[in-house]
C-alpha cells in the first residue's frame, strides 16, 4: 500500500463492499464457450466443404434456413464471448478509471456493431436480398 | 496500466560477495536480495559462499548460518523451522516456498533468494503483509452460527463432514500462493487472492457454520472472487501441497448451484 491515506487496512480492503454480481458474467462466458465448440467445428467443416464453390453456390448455402439459423447462433455466441473476454482483460490490466471506462464502452460498442453487421448480412441473404 | 518494468529506484544492483573460508570443500553460493529503505539506496543482491559441510540441509539453515556467522544485517522472518508457522515464506530458486522446507540440494547452481513477489518490502526478505492480513480479517475466518452452542458439549460434526475440511485447515497462511498469482499482482487491492479464498472456503465448507449464504454474498464480486482465471500458480507453488485453485473452483460451483 503506497498511498498516504490514514484509512485502516481493513477499511481499505472492505472498500465499497461486494458488488453482489460477477456470477452472470462468469457463467455466460462458460455458456458461450460451450456453445462455440460445436458451432465453430460446424463452421470450419462447412468452409472446407465449400472450398472451390462459386459465389452463387455460397450465397445459396448461407441463405438456407438451417445454415442461417446456425450462423446467427455462431455470430451471437462469438461476439458475446469476445466482449466478455476482452472486458476481463481490460479490467485486469487497465487501472486508470477513466481509460478503463472508455475502453470497456468501446469494446462493447464495437462488438455489438460487428455482431449487428454480421447478423444483417446473414438475414439479407436468408430473406433474399 | 499494469507495470511491467521496475521503477528506477527498485532496479536491483549487484552487491557484495562474501567468500567461503579457505579449505571449504562443498561450496554453494547464496545470492540474497538486500534492501534497506532507510539508506535510500537501490536494492542489491549480495553473494554468500557457504561450506555445505558446515551447514544444515535446508535453505533456512543456510540463512541462519549467514546471519549468525557472516552478516548479521541479513533480515528475514523465521520461527518454527518445520513448516508449521509460515513465517519464512520467500522466493527461492524462482519459486515461492518456505525456506525451512526447501532442501539446498534441490537447487541446481546458485541459490537465489528474493522476498515474496509484488509485495512492498520492509527490509531484505521481509515483505509487508498488511494487505493480505486485512483481507483475511475481512472474510471473518471464524465459526458463525445462529443457533447457540449446545450446553456442555461441542458443536457436532460427522466424520464425513469433518473430512471436507481436509486440505483446507492445513494452510499456514504463508501467502506463497497469493504472491505467486498474477491476478493478485495486478489487482491485489480488490482481488482476495488464493490464500484468502481458500480460507473463505474453509468456513463455507464447514458443516457447523450457518452463514454460508452471507459468506457467498460477500465473495460474489467481479474482483474479490472472479479475478481468479485458473492460472494455477497457487497450487503449483504451495509448500504444504494444498490446492487453493480447487477451493476457488468449489466456491464458483456453489455460486452456480444457488443461481
Amino acid at each position: 500500500m503506497t498511498d498516504n491515506s490514514m484509512r485502516t487496512p481493513i477499511g481499505r480492503v472492505r472498500g465499497l463492499g461486494s458488488a453482489k454480481s460477477g456470477l452472470h458474467h462468469w457463467w455466460m462466458q462458460r455458456v458461450t464457450a460451450v456453445a462455440l465448440i460445436p458451432l465453430t467445428l460446424w463452421f470450419v467443416a462447412s468452409l472446407i466443404s465449400l472450398a472451390g464453390a462459386g459465389y452463387a453456390e455460397t450465397v445459396a448455402w448461407l441463405g438456407s434456413p438451417v445454415v442461417a439459423v446456425l450462423m446467427i447462433a455462431l455470430i451471437i455466441a462469438t461476439f458475446y464471448h469476445a466482449a466478455l473476454g476482452l472486458q476481463v482483460v481490460i479490467e485486469d490490466y487497465v487501472h486508470h478509471e477513466g481509460v478503463k471506462l472508455v475502453t470497456l464502452l468501446g469494446v462493447k460498442l464495437l462488438a455489438s456493431l460487428l455482431a449487428i453487421a454480421a447478423l444483417f448480412a446473414v438475414l439479407k441473404l436468408a430473406f433474399g436480398g | 496500466m499494469a507495470e511491467f518494468s521496475l521503477p528506477a529506484n527498485s532496479k536491483v544492483k549487484i552487491g557484495n560477495t562474501h567468500k567461503a573460508e579457505a579449505g571449504a570443500k562443498r561450496v554453494k553460493a547464496f545470492k540474497i536480495y538486500r534492501y534497506d529503505p532507510d539508506t535510500g539506496q537501490n536494492p542489491r543482491v549480495d553473494t554468500y559462499e557457504i561450506d555445505l559441510d558446515e551447514c544444515g540441509p535446508m535453505v533456512l539453515d543456510a540463512l541462519i548460518k549467514i546471519k549468525n556467522e557472516v552478516d548479521t544485517s541479513v533480515t528475514f522472518r523465521r520461527s518454527c523451522r518445520e513448516g508449521i508457522c509460515g513465517s519464512c515464506a520467500m522466493n527461492i530458486d524462482g519459486t515461492n516456498t518456505l525456506a525451512c522446507l526447501k532442501s539446498i540440494d534441490d537447487v541446481k547452481g546458485d541459490v537465489k533468494i528474493y522476498p515474496l513477489p509484488h509485495m512492498p518490502v520492509v527490509k531484505d526478505l521481509v515483505p509487508d503483509l498488511t494487505q493480505p492480513y486485512a483481507q483475511l480479517a475481512s472474510i471473518e475466518p471464524w465459526l458463525k452460527a445462529k443457533s447457540p452452542p449446545p450446553p456442555d458439549e461441542e458443536r457436532r460434526q460427522s466424520t464425513e463432514e469433518r473430512e471436507k475440511l481436509d486440505g483446507l485447515w492445513e494452510c499456514v497462511l504463508c501467502f506463497c500462493c497469493s504472491t505467486s498469482c498474477p491476478s493478485y499482482w495486478w489487482n491485489g487491492d480488490r482481488y482476495l487472492g488464493p490464500a484468502i479464498l481458500l480460507q473463505a472456503y474453509r468456513w463455507i465448507a464447514d458443516s457447523r457454520d450457518e452463514y454460508t449464504g452471507e459468506r457467498l454474498d460477500e465473495l460474489e464480486d467481479p474482483f474479490r472472487l472472479y479475478r481468479c482465471h485458473t492460472i494455477m500458480n497457487c497450487t503449483k507453488t504451495c509448500p504444504k501441497g494444498l490446492n487453493p485453485a480447487k477451493a476457488i473452483g468449489e466456491i464458483k460451483k456453489l455460486m452456480v448451484q444457488r443461481m
